[in-house]
C-alpha cells in the first residue's frame, strides 16, 4: 500500500485540476524492450503498424510506465484492479431482472462466450444500426434479455463487469473492424484525434503521436492506447473507463468533455482502438 | 494537419462535484483578477488580447503600459494553473521545483536568444512566432481550440499583467 501512495503523489495533470503537487521521489524509469509476463504468458506490448496506422512501433501504455507501476500489473495478487473484477464475476453469477437469471444462465462460462469479446470493441451492431461498445452490448442484454436496469456507465458494477469480460480476452490481440457502416465512425473518430480543443488548443495527436515518449512535468507520454481499459490508475484509487479517460485528458486542455456514452466518445474509441491494433489486451492494466 | 481553431460555444457541461468545486476558484481567482485591475484603474486598460500587434513576430510594447515583475513572473511561470511553463519546459534557475518537462526546449540562457519584444510575442501567442503547428498554448489570445470549457470561454490563459511579469522574468534567464 505504501507504494502505490508513493506514486500516487508522483501523477501529475497538465493544467490539472485540484492538484496538490507535493513530489517526493523520481520515478524510476523502466529499462527499453521490458518484456511483460504475466502468469507465465507474454503479453505484446510493441507491434508493427498496420497500413495507415502513424504509430510505428505501436506501444502499449504499460512501457512508459516506471518499473514499480509495471510490476503491479504482472501479478494478479498485487494488481489493484482485482477486487473489482471478482466483483464482477460474482455479478455474471447473480440472478437479476424480471426473468430472474444471471448472465450465465444464458451465456455460461465467460472464459469461452467472453473470450475475444473486449478485442474486437468497439464493434457495429447490424440489429441496432449503429456502433456499439463493450458497456452498450452489456446494457443491452440487461434490458432486452433480462429485464434487468442498465447500469450506469462508471458504476461499480459496470467497470466490474467490463473488467471481468475483458479479462476473458487478455493477451489476445486488439481487432477492431473499421469496414462497412463502421467507417464512417472511424473517420469521425480520426477528425476529433487531430482536432484541436480547449484553452490550450491541444489535439489528442500532439501529445501522444508528436510527443510520446518525452516528459509532461512528471508524466512520460504514452500513445494513449486503449488496450488495458477499463484500467487502474492510481489517481483514481480504482478503475475507470475509456470514456472517464478521455474526458480527463479533455478536462486538462480545458476543453468541455463529450459525455460518457456519447456517439462522439464512441466514434473516438474506435479510432484510438485502432491506433492498437494488434497489441494485448491487457485488462485490468495499471497506470498512475 | 491540425483543424484549424475557431473559438466555440460549448454544449452545456456534464458537470461534475470535482468540476464545480473547481469552477468555484476559478470564479474566484477571476474576481481577483478583476479587482487587481480596478485597483490599478488610474492607469489605461490594458491592451485586448484581440488588439495585440504584432510585428515582424514582435509585440514592442508592455500589454499594461507598466513594466513586468520579475519576481510575480516566476511565480506565475511555475504555478500549474497559471504559466505551468515547468509542464513543457526545463529551466535550471528553478531547480528547487522537481520534474521538469521536456516537450520543449529548456529556458535556460532563453533572454540571449531572444529580445524582450520576441519573448512577449512567445508568451502571448507562441503560434506568431513558432508556427501554426506548435503545441505552445498561447497564453494571451483568444485564438483557442473547439470546445472551451464553459468557465474557460472568453479567458485568456493569463492576464495582461500576468504576461508581462513572465516576459520580466524571462529576460532575467541570462547565460552569457
Ligand atoms: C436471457 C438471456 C441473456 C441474459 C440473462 C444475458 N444475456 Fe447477454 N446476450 C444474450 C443474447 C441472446 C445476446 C446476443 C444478441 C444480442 O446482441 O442482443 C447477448 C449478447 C451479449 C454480449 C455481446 C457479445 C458479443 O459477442 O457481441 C455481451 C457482452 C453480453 N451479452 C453480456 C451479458 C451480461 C454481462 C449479462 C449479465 C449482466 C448478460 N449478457 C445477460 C442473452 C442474454
Ligand atoms: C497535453 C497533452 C495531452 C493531450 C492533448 C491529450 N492527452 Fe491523453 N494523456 C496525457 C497524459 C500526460 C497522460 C498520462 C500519461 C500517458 O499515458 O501518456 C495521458 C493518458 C491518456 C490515455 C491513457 C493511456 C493508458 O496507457 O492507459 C488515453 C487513452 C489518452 N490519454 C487519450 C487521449 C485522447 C483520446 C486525447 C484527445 C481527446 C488526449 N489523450 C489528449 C496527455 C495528453
Ligand atoms: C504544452 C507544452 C508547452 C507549454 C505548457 C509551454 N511551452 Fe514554451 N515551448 C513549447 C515548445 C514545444 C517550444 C519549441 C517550439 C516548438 O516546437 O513549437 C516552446 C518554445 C518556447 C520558447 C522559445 C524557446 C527557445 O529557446 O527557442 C519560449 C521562450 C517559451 N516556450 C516560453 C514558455 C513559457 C514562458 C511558458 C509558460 C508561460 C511556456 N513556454 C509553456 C512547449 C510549451
Amino acid at each position: 500500500m505504501a507504494k502505490i501512495m508513493k506514486i500516487n503523489v508522483l501523477s501529475a495533470a497538465l493544467f490539472g485540476a485540484g492538484m496538490t503537487a507535493v513530489v517526493m521521489t523520481a520515478p524510476a524509469f523502466a529499462e527499453e524492450g521490458v518484456k511483460l509476463v504475466i502468469d507465465g504468458e507474454e503479453l505484446t506490448t510493441e507491434v508493427a503498424p498496420q497500413e495507415g496506422n502513424p504509430l510505428d512501433p505501436v506501444r502499449s501504455g504499460w512501457t512508459f510506465r516506471s518499473e514499480e507501476t509495471q510490476a503491479l500489473e504482472t501479478d494478479d495478487f498485487e494488481n489493484p484492479g482485482f477486487p473489482l473484477v471478482d466483483y464482477g464475476e460474482e455479478l455474471w453469477n447473480t440472478a437479476d431482472g424480471s426473468t430472474g437469471k444471471s448472465c450465465a444462465s444464458c451465456h455460461g462460462d465467460a472464459s469461452e462466450s467472453m473470450k475475444g469479446v473486449r478485442a474486437s470493441m468497439p464493434k457495429w451492431n447490424k440489429e441496432k444500426n449503429t456502433l456499439f461498445t463493450l458497456e452498450d452490448y452489456i446494457n443491452l442484454s440487461r434490458e432486452e434479455h433480462q429485464g434487468a436496469k442498465p447500469w450506469k456507465w462508471e458504476s461499480q458494477e459496470m467497470l466490474g463487469m467490463t473488467a471481468y469480460i475483458g479479462l476473458q480476452s487478455r493477451g489476445m490481440p486488439v481487432n477492431v473492424s473499421i469496414d462497412g457502416p463502421a467507417k464512417e465512425w472511424f473517420e469521425k473518430g480520426k477528425k476529433m484525434y487531430y482536432t484541436r480543443y480547449g484553452q490550450l488548443d491541444l489535439a489528442c495527436a500532439q501529445c501522444h503521436e508528436d510527443n510520446q515518449g518525452t516528459m509532461i512535468r512528471a508524466d512520460h507520454l504514452s500513445q494513449g492506447q486503449i488496450n488495458g481499459f477499463p484500467t487502474y490508475r492510481f489517481k483514481w484509487s480504482g478503475l475507470g473507463s475509456i470514456h472517464r479517460r478521455f474526458k480527463g485528458c479533455m478536462d486538462n486542455i480545458r476543453a468541455e468533455p463529450f459525455k460518457r456514452g456519447s456517439d462522439e466518445f464512441t466514434a473516438l474509441e474506435l479510432y484510438v482502438a485502432w491506433r492498437g491494433q494488434g497489441l494485448s489486451v491487457e485488462t485490468p492494466a495499471v497506470r498512475n | 494537419m491540425y483543424e484549424a481553431s475557431r473559438a466555440h460555444v460549448p454544449d452545456k457541461p456534464d458537470c461534475t462535484e470535482e468540476e464545480s468545486r473547481h469552477m468555484t476558484k476559478g470564479f474566484i481567482y477571476s474576481i481577483a483578477a478583476a479587482s487587481l485591475v480596478l485597483a490599478g484603474s488610474a492607469v489605461a486598460a490594458p491592451v485586448a488580447p484581440d488588439d495585440v500587434k504584432f510585428v515582424d513576430m514582435t509585440v514592442a510594447e508592455s500589454l499594461t503600459g507598466q513594466p513586468g515583475d520579475p519576481k510575480a513572473g516566476r511565480e506565475t511561470f511555475a504555478n500549474r494553473k497559471k504559466g505551468n511553463c515547468l509542464a513543457c519546459h526545463a529551466n535550471s534557475e528553478m531547480s528547487e521545483q522537481l520534474f521538469h518537462g521536456e516537450v520543449g526546449p529548456t529556458l535556460d540562457g532563453v533572454a540571449d536568444r531572444w529580445t524582450p519584444e520576441q519573448l512577449r510575442a512567445i508568451v502571448v501567442n507562441s503560434k506568431q512566432v513558432l508556427g501554426e503547428q506548435t503545441i505552445m498554448p498561447g497564453f494571451y489570445t483568444m485564438h483557442v481550440g473547439d470546445r472551451v470549457a464553459e468557465k474557460f470561454v472568453g479567458k485568456t490563459i493569463l492576464t495582461a499583467q500576468e504576461v508581462e511579469d513572465v516576459v520580466a522574468y524571462l529576460t532575467t534567464l541570462k547565460e552569457q
